[in-house]
Order: C-alpha cells, then structure tokens, then sequence
C-alpha cells in the first residue's frame, strides 16, 4: 500500500537518505531497523512531508503523496507518532482525543456548535482502549512517561489511519512499560487492521512483533525481508547485528 | 467543570456587567456615560484581540489597523458618500475583515516574533496611507465631523447603542471561543506540529481566525467613530496596538473576561491618575511589571485564586489553560 522508489534526502551535500526502495504490504508491521544515523527519522520525515525529498516519490495507495504537507497526508489516511512525546501538554488527556477527533471528522472550522459537546462517546471509546479511561480529566503534562506514550498513540488512532507510522514507539520506556504499549498496539493493529510501519531499537521488540523488516545503514536499505531471514543475512550480521544476533532467539 | 456550567456562568457575567452598564445613564451624568461608552468599546477591541493572543497564541502588534479602516471607512461612507447607516456601519466591518484576509494571508506565513513583526509593518503601511492620503482621509488634521445620523447624536443613545453592540459581539466571541473551533485553534496554539499531524491546516485555521478578530475589532472601530464623530490618524498608530495588548495581559490573557476587565481597569487607571499626575505612563510601566512578576494569570487571576481558597467552582469563564489536574 505504501511505495517508496528512490527516495532520496540531501543535507547540503550530505545523503542522509539515497536510493531507498520499500514496499510496506496492506495490514503488515514493517519494522525499519539499523544503527543510530542510519536514517531511519529522516525516511519517516521525508515519507510524511515533514521534510522535501530531493529524489524519489512516494505513494499511497497509488496516489502520489510526495512532498505533500502533514494535514493532507493525514486526510489520506496516513497517521504518524513521534520519537519523543508529543501530545496537548495543557490539555486534558480527554480535551486532547477530542481535539483529535474534531479534526478528524472536519468540524475545524465549526464556529458555533459548542466543542465540549462534540464526539464525547468516540473519545471516551479511544481512552477505554488504550487504557486511559480512568486519567480521562487529568493534564496531559502530568501523566507519567509511559501513560504520554499512551495518549500520543491514543491521538493518532483518533484520525482512523490507514497506515501508522510509529517513530520508535517504546524509547525511554521502563521494560514493563515497553511490554504493556507492545501488547497495546499489536492488538488495535489487528483489531482495526491498519498497517504499521515503525522503527525501533530495541531489537527483541521487533523480532516479536515485525512481520517484515528493513535494515538501514548509512542511509542505504541494506536487506528486506522476513526478520528471520534478515536476521541470518551475513552482511546485515556483519554490518549491523553483530553480537546481537543471539538477541533474536524469539522471533515470530 | 462542565460545558452546561461554564456557559451559565459567563451568562451571569455578561448579565451582571450589562445590568452595572446599563444603570450608569440612569445615576451618573454626562462624563461617566461618555467614560462607560469609551470602556465598552475598548472592551470589544480587547476580546477580540485576545481571540488571537489568547486562543490562538498569536502575537498581533498591528491591531490598530482594523481598528482605524473600519474606523475610517464608517466615517468616509457616511460623510463622504452620504450612505444611510446600516449599510455603512456593516461595509466598515467587513472592510476591516477584509483587509484582515489579505494582511493574514502574508502573517500566518510567519511564527513568534516574525510573525508580530509583520502585523506591526502593515498597521504602520494603514497609518501611512490615513496620513497622507489627506483628500479622504484628512491626513494629520483627521476626518472631524462625521454625519452620524439622527438617533445616535443623543450621548445616552450612543451608549444604549454601543453596550447593545458590544453586549451581542462578544456573546458571539464567546460562542466561537468554546466552539469546535475554538478547541482546534487551542490545540495549534499549544502544539502547532501535532495539530498538523491530526490532519489541522494550521496556517488556515490561523488565517480564519485572523479574520474573526479583525471583523470584530473593525466593530470597536466603527464604534469609536461614532463615538467621537470624528476620527485621527492616531487610531492606527503602533501605540493603540500596544494598548489593546497591554489591557489583555493586565486583565488576563488566559481567560475569556479577562481583557474585558484589563480594559475596564486600564482605562479608569488612566483617568484617575492622569487627575494627579501627569507620569501615568510611569505608573502604567510599574503597575505592568507588578502584574508581570506577581500575576501571570493577571487580574483575573486573583479572582480564580480566591475561589480556589474557597473551594467554590463557581465564575470560571475560562476553558482550561491553568486549571489545576484532578489527582
């Protein structure tokens, strides 16, 4: 559903990005990996319009999305998490789906039917999934880590995407807290049959949840494939998994 | 609290403060009627500058533009052109809406400090043009004499006139600021990237509300006009952009009512003490470096802090922005 041919992303003369193909299948988890610098925020940035590829395009679905600024892309279905969190701060955990879900549905530019009143049932419906319910009336500022996670994911459920694309989704997150938001989205992906693409660095994460993977390096894709596959690939072990090969002893 | 609750609170504000408005003719004379009206429609400016500041967290510096072309247009119009009076008042109006659209387009373009910069350079382009266009707009001697019609010459009747306009512009201004709109443009104002990424234009939603504020300072503009049958180039200088922000913060930028009371406040300050002294802009400086450092939320907010004591919830005419979390 998602094309990418020759994407390419130069910083006054640096290739931060050159020559990425990928091919994310309806309904999958693609999971992105590769060392730190390898490219892996610039791809999402230049994927969801954040940042101006200098080669390449993208599309959606057969549409040309490249280049397209972030609120089109969203009205086309594609929804997007961020590395470090990034919710409504001042607003109430249940104030910042709703916000969300007014967007969504295009009430923008309502001028007159309260906003209070609007969507209340769907967001409280978003908060009961994600396990928010009970922080509904609380200040997003002074949720823990973990629970801002939550409600960033939360945020971008609201917009209905058709494809996720989640920036890893689990950095800075206790263990127990990585395992909880794993079992969260791994269940609303296949409740709502969405397609995920994400990266990630903690690699046992990815080898339990990604159905496909691609190793980045250098901004170059490296190998693609099924994570077992990518994972016994000699020049990804010498390149990147090295020493962390053994680390994947679980994969799906 | 709950939406049913806010909105009946600011009903008995606005009840409250209209019953005080409308009694000021009955007990006082000449000067505090003219005293009431000026604070009216300062009080309009200041709402609707604080869409803006407030709501949307966008700096104007060059509100006085919308102010002084819907101002002037009024004065032209019914002077000039002879029109009858709704037509005219309306056209100024939505002239100031206008050129709010065309000037809004350019600003949004810009954040923070550039984008206050640039409202500032287009009212200060509105001043140039009332100064020099001397023909039309009487230059530096002003636009005196405007053909006010009949039923508003009475000083009693202008200010029935104006605390009525002003009474039904800001229940409107109300009404948007807890609309959905309202909510969206608090969301980009606190996270413009995030509000991008739930699909928000948000340079558009700027835009629209670019556009609400200067439709709705045109309003306090075409008000001052009639006010004081006759408008100056003054009107759209830096300072009056400077006033109108002065009175926001001093009230409280945070809350719905609380540039209605800067503005309330500002205005009588002056009066009083311009009585003793002829420093007020000196007093005005410490008693905004005062409210700076000890305020934040500005006056308003000793109000809020006096309820929170209390532990009664009643009065809160604000949506949220220093409500304290339920733990």
């Amino acid at each position: 559903m998602l094309t990418i041919r020759d994407l390419g992303v130069n910083f006054s003369g640096f290739w931060a990005l050159k020559d990425v193909d990928l091919d994310v299948s309806e309904k999958s988890r693609h999971a992105i990996i590769g060392p730190n610098g390898a490219g892996k925020s610039t791809l999402f940035n230049a994927i969801t319009g954040y940042l101006k590829p200098t080669t390449g395009r993208v599309n959606l679905d057969g549409q040309d999305i490249t280049g397209r600024p972030p609120h089109e892309l969203v009205k086309s279905g594609l929804g997007r998490s961020f590395q470090r969190v990034n919710v409504f701060q001042d607003l109430t955990v249940f104030e910042n789906i709703q916000a969300a879900l007014l967007a969504h549905h295009s009430r923008a530019y309502d001028l007159f039917t309260p906003g209070a009143r609007l969507y209340r049932a769907e967001a409280e419906a978003i908060l009961e999934q994600v396990g928010l319910k009970d922080e509904a009336n609380r200040v997003a500022a002074t949720l823990a880590y973990g629970k801002q996670k939550q409600l960033e994911f939360a945020l971008s459920l609201a917009s209905e995407p058709k494809i996720l694309l989640l920036d890893e989704p689990t950095a800075g997150m206790s263990p127990r807290e990585t395992s909880e938001i794993l079992d969260l989205i791994v269940r609303i992906q296949e409740a709502q049959g969405f397609t995920l693409l994400f990266t990630e660095h903690d690699m046992e994460f990815v080898f339990a949840i990604a159905e496909t993977l691609t190793v980045l390096v250098q901004g170059r894709p490296l190998a693609t494939g099924a994570p077992a596959d990518v994972r016994d690939d000699p020049e990804v072990q010498r390149v990147y998994l090295g020493g962390h090969a053994s680390g994947g002893k679980d994969a799906a | 609290m709950s939406p049913a609750i806010e909105a009946r609170n600011a009903a008995l504000v606005a009840i409250g403060a209209a019953a005080i408005f409308a009694a000021i003719p009955m007990f006082f004379g000449d000067f505090a009627v003219y005293l009431g009206a000026e604070i009216l429609i300062y009080i309009l400016f200041a709402l609707a500058f604080n869409l803006m500041l407030g709501q949307g967290g966008l700096v104007s510096f060059g509100h006085a533009a919308y102010f002084a072309i819907s101002g002037y247009a009024l004065a032209i119009l019914l002077t000039t052109y002879s029109w009858p009076f709704w037509p005219a008042f309306i056209a100024a109006i939505v002239l100031a809406g206008i050129a709010a659209l065309v000037i809004g387009y350019f600003c949004i373009r810009l954040t923070a400090i550039y984008f206050a910069m640039l409202t500032l350079a287009f009212s200060q382009l509105v001043w140039a043009i009332a100064f020099k266009w001397d023909d039309v707009t009487g230059g530096d001697e002003g636009f005196i004499g405007v053909a006010v019609p009949v039923w508003l010459v009475e000083p009693s009747s202008f200010y029935y006139f104006a605390l009525g306009t002003v009474l039904v512009a800001g229940t409107l201004l109300w009404v948007i600021t807890h609309s959905a709109f309202g909510r969206v443009l608090r969301a980009t104002k606190e996270n413009p990237q995030r509000a991008e990424f739930l699909g928000l234009n948000v340079r558009r939603v700027r835009l629209v509300t670019f556009v609400i504020s200067g439709t709705f300072t045109g309003i306090a503009g075409a008000l001052f006009t009639l006010f004081n049958r006759s408008v100056f180039v003054e009107s759209a200088w830096w300072t009056k952009s400077a006033e109108v922000l002065i009175m926001s913060i001093l009230g409280g930028v945070g809350s719905f009512f609380g540039p209605a009371l800067g503005a309330a406040v500002l205005i009588l300050l002056d009066r009083a003490i311009t009585e003793f002294t002829q420093y007020w802009p000196t007093v005005l400086g410490i008693i905004l470096i005062l409210v700076l450092f000890f305020l934040p939320d500005g006056l308003i907010g000793l109000f809020r802090r006096k309820r929170a004591e209390d532990g009664d919830e009643l009065g809160d005419a604000d949506p949220a922005p220093s409500r304290t979390p339920a733990e």
